[in-house]
């Protein structure tokens, strides 16, 4: 079975392949799977229990999803463990998306008097 | 090149030398990579027109919250069904892994039937595209999300049918194949993380 395993995935990962490994990283999922859905759950929590006033509705709002967003990517897109190259793509696709959202930022602040 | 004169495609299971990758992941990341600048393009986009209006409508009010929140959830648990099916291949278990991807494609199926149930339902209330800005991004955000959910259940229609064939004579090759449509997936799921609050509950 060892056997198996170890051809079973690409060369990189080979060390992490044995089914001790796999099966710990399932338990992970799982516990991942129910994070994700709790803060589903406070998402919506928030939004009707709270009455928050929007401009802080929305900030907790977006602190919940990226926080739910990197767990996502850090565990079911294996982001805590990858390649060097894989990292300098999405630091190269940060920067172009921060580029993006200057200029509604810049907007926001125009509007609310913080230029 | 292989013995029937075909062209063999490089690096598909084994990882390049200088990248340190199967081929197939680092296309999947550059393709991501886009896919981040589409949507971030449409988030900038409803930032400024949310910003800019005098008056924008609650999402909450004029949205159905229950199925999209019911949606969240369905997708969720696609993104763990993924990963639990890519983690029974490694283990070398293609049938438990095949009713993973099986369950997947269904969630997909379910998140698909609930959006057209919701926006059925918008449709009823008249609210279409042409109603106003905020019906105009809301319909464009998650039409072009739906989108890409149906072309994640083709692939995973494909692997689950014909392109299962694979398994039996390349399973490394395939269990590859198997990561780069989930990494597709959990990033559809994570696009649909922030669609929730920021069009349904704010």
């Amino acid at each position: 079975m060892t056997d198996h395993v170890a051809e079973s995935h690409h060369d990189a990962h080979d060390s992490h392949d044995s089914p001790e490994n796999i099966k710990k990283e399932m338990t992970r999922y799982i516990g991942v799977f129910l994070a994700l859905a709790a803060l589903t759950g406070l998402t919506v929590w928030v939004r009707f229990s709270l009455d928050l006033p929007e401009h802080q509705a929305i900030i907790v709002a977006l602190i919940i999803a990226t926080v739910k967003g990197s767990l996502v990517a850090a565990f079911f897109m294996h982001l805590l463990s990858e390649k060097k190259l894989i990292y300098s793509v999405l630091i190269l696709t940060v920067v172009f998306f921060a580029v993006l959202m200057w200029l509604p930022v810049h907007d926001v602040l125009d509007k609310f008097g913080y230029k | 090149m292989s013995a029937d004169g075909h062209m063999e495609i490089p690096f598909t299971v084994d990882s390049r030398p200088d990248t340190g990758l199967y081929n197939g992941k680092l296309g999947v990341w550059l393709f991501l990579a886009s896919e981040v600048m589409l949507f971030g393009a449409l988030f900038s986009s409803l930032i400024l027109i949310r910003t800019g209006a005098a008056k924008w409508p609650e999402g909450w009010k004029e949205l159905h919250v229950l199925p999209a929140t019911i949606n969240t959830f369905v997708l969720i648990a696609s993104s763990v069904f993924v990963v639990m099916a890519w983690a029974n291949l490694r283990l070398r278990k293609p049938q438990v892994a095949r009713m993973w991807i099986l369950a997947t494609l269904l969630c997909g199926f379910a998140f698909m039937g609930i959006k057209a149930y919701e926006y059925s339902l918008s449709f009823h209330h008249h609210h279409f595209p042409s109603t106003n800005n905020f019906f105009a991004i809301y319909f464009t955000m998650t039409g072009l999300h739906g989108l890409h959910v149906l072309g994640g259940m083709i692939v995973f229609g494909y692997f689950l049918t014909k392109g299962w064939s694979m398994y039996d004579h390349e399973p490394r090759r395939f269990t590859n194949r198997i990561e780069i449509v989930g990494l597709y997936w959990h990033f559809v799921d994570l696009v649909w993380i922030f669609l929730f609050p920021t069009l349904y509950l704010l």
